[in-house]
């Protein structure tokens, strides 16, 4: 493997890390408003960053072009977010504050993220609050009308603002809302049901893309000043995620083929909290909220005869005592207790059910329990009603009431999916694939390699180093979209003012079309005999077995020369029926896993190169004595950004050296 | 289990289509109807012929991608769940199943079970939002306190997924309770009043434009909507335009 000795400069500003955002915006190029009006911008995806991008540009004036796989901007998978948002507003009193959210958030992801935009991000998080709550996004407020608060995993302040469990549907459709009214103005126009299939890049710039129309199957030409990637997050590499089914690298990939540099691809969420998977049929995993572990105890029963008992239908979890259960993450992170960020949290469940403590058939499985709040809120409405000397049964039905009120609809989803009533009894719940802090490299200015494309949201790498705290995804896909991107992109356009409307008859547009279509006629005329489906559920076990909660030396080449065979039978033995020119959900499907299959590849790659444990990379070889994460700041302190040179096994690895100039590294406790 | 489908075949939306038999086996009562689709196209697949196309993305409720209407009922059998959540518990050992698309004139068919809902984007685009630019100097968000019953109301309405139940299950193919509930979100909330009368006018022309039937107070919307949005949101709608229209100079 070759290293390239540059040193990749992500030309952040210099000076106090309070005033570098406001030094940058002063100093950056601004394009003027009439001239705005002659910049076009294409927008791959419309979830929180994509949406809130393009609205804000539009508002400000450029040419919005925007395009979403779903057949309405507001299906993005943002909307699935559950639990809430976290901004630096201290409402609670609770001493919060802009360094302490940057300082949680670096913390939190085992510093391996870049100072300058992660304090950007806790700077602006308090904008994002005051811009939603002015769209009429209906936050949970308290009696007195104000905004309630909530508590996420690996901070000591509640910060997380929140629309009972369904937080981000409410922020994307503001952002929805917002993108609708430039919609209607014609600022916007919407491409819904088109997929991005290749950038198409111009003397060294960005300057359209490639999309197919997923209702007719033409293939169309857009051209535009700049592009920029929303497209979200890789977790369906692993095939079984809590990702939406049509969720996809495709246009991170393209980019990525056509020079945008890959950052960490092996850094990837497992989050502790979500629905075990039941049979080999299943094709996702649900989510439970991680603002439940503000309520819920997570524990296994302390004896092996218990666990044989409840796996054999002998006893159930109500029938065993307190001294009977072990609260693993009390015992073991006695600060955090349950709270403990989702990294720690989910290695620990693995680590009971690898010892035998699993509680369902697969052995997969820990309990989340309500019991204890239940009984405490239930005394404590029964004091505010002025009950005295309550039954028990009014006890948990007033109890109930209040769990009810603050988590009803993921009750209920749990209850549909596993046909339990999780007020009654213990949920089950196992670690699963949520998110992916890896993606394209970006620098201060959320541009990448390639010049005049973009990346934001989750689709990019910059703020949540190797794990991504709770709530925290929403606020950066705002905070990009709505408060850094329109502001760095005019600096990058301010070049662009007089260059006039992008012709797409050049060659470099022929040639990129060319190429996507010879693709979809290979696809639509192989006579192989696997589905699509039939690899990515292979390749999806690969990597969850060998790239998953846990990672050595071994499993990881095994992997690479796994997905490396299963790529090459893909491309010989995949068929797909019915035709290129109509609605075809198997052809898109094909694409989509064609990338995932050479994304996996460089994932295991950078996987095997990181030697060292840090957040949700857990190495076997580099564990401390307690068996917690083995960090190597001497060797490993940069961010890893893969150059594509053909196959995965040729990139080319470039570092970005990270500074901690306002953070002390040092090993991440949460005891 | 073992069942019979009959499903909704359409090749585009020139073509006819009609009702198609197939049979499927060894479903498990623990799939989702989704994932024993997904076994079926898995089977049609392998014998080389057309898997059935269907709308779905997030698989856990919320998107509001899915659709389909499955024995005679908008996301079938059970209440407060979308086509995704919907799991084959709810059937029984050869039971016959049909299973056809959302259908309202201004729900075109583009393929099988696919359907075309755009004409939601557009109501929504013509007034369904605050007008406020992205400026970031907006005040600050616990400047004006709004009651909690309020903001819970407004949330019960905002939870609306768009995923066009309401209207599938209408008789009229009316749009009122998507219409209503969004609109309610908004005359709710003190940030929604300044542009409430013109919001309420221009949603329900561009509704009547699309071609969505009128209310006759059924009712049966609400029992199908997967997210328990209320009536009363329809008596808001009707209130606000009611006002709207009394107190307009157009």
């Amino acid at each position: 493997m070759s290293t390239d000795s540059k040193i990749l400069d992500a030309k952040a500003p210099d000076g106090p890390i309070d005033e570098r955002w406001t030094r940058h915006k002063d100093r950056i190029n601004l394009v003027n408003p009439a001239n705005k009006r002659l910049i076009d911008v294409i927008v791959v995806g419309t979830g929180l960053a994509g949406g809130s991008a393009s609205a804000t540009l539009a508002e400000l004036g450029y040419n919005v072009k925007a395009f979403a796989y779903q057949d309405s901007p507001r299906r993005a998978h943002s909307i699935a977010a559950q639990g809430g948002i976290n901004a630096a507003k201290n409402y609670q009193g609770d001493g919060d504050s802009a360094y302490r959210l940057f300082y949680d958030t670096v913390k939190g992801g085992d510093y391996r993220s870049r100072e300058s935009n992660v304090y950007r991000l806790a700077e602006v998080s308090t904008n994002i609050i005051d811009q939603c709550v002015a769209q009429g996004v209906p936050f949970a407020r308290d009696y007195g009308g104000l905004l309630d608060n909530r508590s996420f995993g690996g901070v000591l302040v509640s910060r997380t603002f929140y629309a009972k469990g369904q937080t981000g549907q409410q922020l994307l459709l503001g952002a929805y809302s917002a993108m609708n009214r430039q919609i209607a103005r014609g600022k916007i126009e919407m491409f819904n049901r088109h997929e991005m299939l290749d950038v198409v890049v111009v003397d060294g710039k960005a300057r359209g893309i490639i999309a197919r129309n997923l209702v007719t199957g033409e293939i169309e030409r857009h051209s535009a000043h700049a592009v920029v990637i929303a497209s979200g997050g890789y977790g369906n590499v692993y095939f079984l995620s809590t990702n939406a089914m049509g969720s996809n690298t495709t246009a991170a990939w393209k980019i990525h083929k056509k020079g945008a540099y890959f950052a960490n691809p092996c850094f990837t969420q497992i989050h502790p909290t979500c629905i075990p998977r039941s049979g080999d049929y299943q094709s996702k995993l649900t989510l439970m909220s991680e603002s439940l572990r503000n309520d819920g105890r997570i524990w296994v029963p302390k004896n092996m005869d218990d666990v044989v008992a409840i796996r054999e239908g002998r006893k159930k979890p109500t029938d065993l005592s307190e001294a009977e259960r072990d609260y693993y993450l009390e015992r073991r992170y006695p600060a955090f207790g349950n709270l403990v960020p989702r990294d720690v949290a989910s290695r620990a469940a693995k680590e009971r059910c690898d010892a035998g403590y699993g509680v369902n058939k697969t052995g997969e499985a820990v309990y989340l329990d309500f019991k204890s709040a239940i009984q405490r809120y239930g005394k404590e409405q029964a004091k505010i009603k002025g009950i005295d000397n309550p039954s028990e049964s009014q006890i948990l039905e007033l109890g109930e009431g209040i769990v009810e009120a603050k988590y009803g609809n993921l009750f209920q989803m749990y209850e549909k999916i596993v046909d339990e009533n999780p007020y009654k009894t213990p949920m089950m719940i196992y670690p699963a694939t949520h998110y992916t802090m890896g993606g394209i490299w970006v620098d201060y200015n959320l541009m990448t390699t390639i010049e005049g494309c973009f990346a934001i949201g989750e689709a990019n790498f910059s703020d949540h180093g190797a794990n991504r705290l709770g709530a925290s995804a929403l606020m950066q896909g705002l905070a990009d979209g709505y408060f850094v991107l329109p502001y760095t992109i005019g600096d990058y356009l301010s070049n662009d003012i007089r260059t006039g409307s992008i012709s797409t008859d050049s060659p470099e547009f022929a040639e990129a079309e060319k190429s996507v279509k010879d693709r979809i006629d290979f696809f639509v005329n192989n006579k192989g005999e696997h589905s699509v489906d039939y690899y990515h559920k292979k390749l999806g076990k690969i990597m969850w077995d060998k790239c998953g909660m846990a990672r050595n030396e071994k499993d990881l080449k095994e992997a690479i020369s796994e997905i490396s065979e299963l790529r090459a039978d893909f491309w010989k033995n995949v068929v797909v029926p019915g035709s290129a020119d109509e609605m075809n959900a198997e052809l898109e499907k094909a694409g989509r896993v064609a990338d995932f299959l050479e994304l996996g590849e460089l994932f295991a790659k950078d996987a095997l190169e990181r030697e060292e444990s840090c957040g949700g990379h857990f190495r076997e070889e580099h564990v401390t004595e307690d068996g917690e994460a083995k960090r190597d700041d001497e060797n490993f302190a940069y961010v890893a950004a893969w150059e594509y040179k053909g196959e995965p096994s040729d990139a080319q690895l470039h570092k970005e050296q990270l500074e901690f100039n306002d953070i002390k590294l040092k090993q991440r406790s949460y005891k | 289990m073992n069942l019979t489908l009959k499903i909704w075949r359409q090749k585009s939306p020139k073509d006819q289509g009609k009702m198609v038999d197939y049979p499927v086996s060894d479903i498990s009562e623990h799939m989702s109807f989704l994932e024993m689709m997904d076994v079926l196209n898995e089977t049609l697949i392998a014998k080389g012929e057309e898997p059935v196309a269907f709308d779905h993305d997030c698989r856990e409720g919320i998107c509001g991608m899915c659709s389909m209407y499955i024995n005679g009922e908008a996301h079938g059998p059970d209440r407060g769940v979308t086509t995704c959540q919907l799991h084959m518990r709810k059937f029984k050992d050869g039971d016959t199943i049909y299973i056809e698309p959302f259908r309202a004139k201004a729900f075109p068919v583009i393929k099988d079970l696919s359907v075309d809902r755009s004409s939601f984007d557009r109501i929504q685009q013509a007034g369904g939002y605050i007008s406020v630019n992205t400026s970031g100097n907006t005040q600050d968000a616990n400047a004006i306190p709004i009651p909690k019953d309020d903001a819970d109301l407004a949330m019960d309405a905002a939870t609306c997924i768009g995923c066009g139940a309401c209207v599938a299950t209408c008789k009229n193919s009316s749009a009122m309770l998507f219409v209503g509930a969004k609109v309610s979100q908004y005359a709710l909330l003190p940030q929604g009043q300044v542009e409430a009368s013109q919001r309420v006018q221009n949603m329900v022309k561009q509704m009547d434009d699309e071609g969505f039937g009128n209310c006759t107070n059924t009712g049966a919307c609400e029992v199908e909507c997967p997210k328990g949005i209320s009536l009363t949101n329809i008596a808001r709608l009707n209130r606000e335009f009611l006002s709207a229209k009394a107190s307009s100079k157009n």
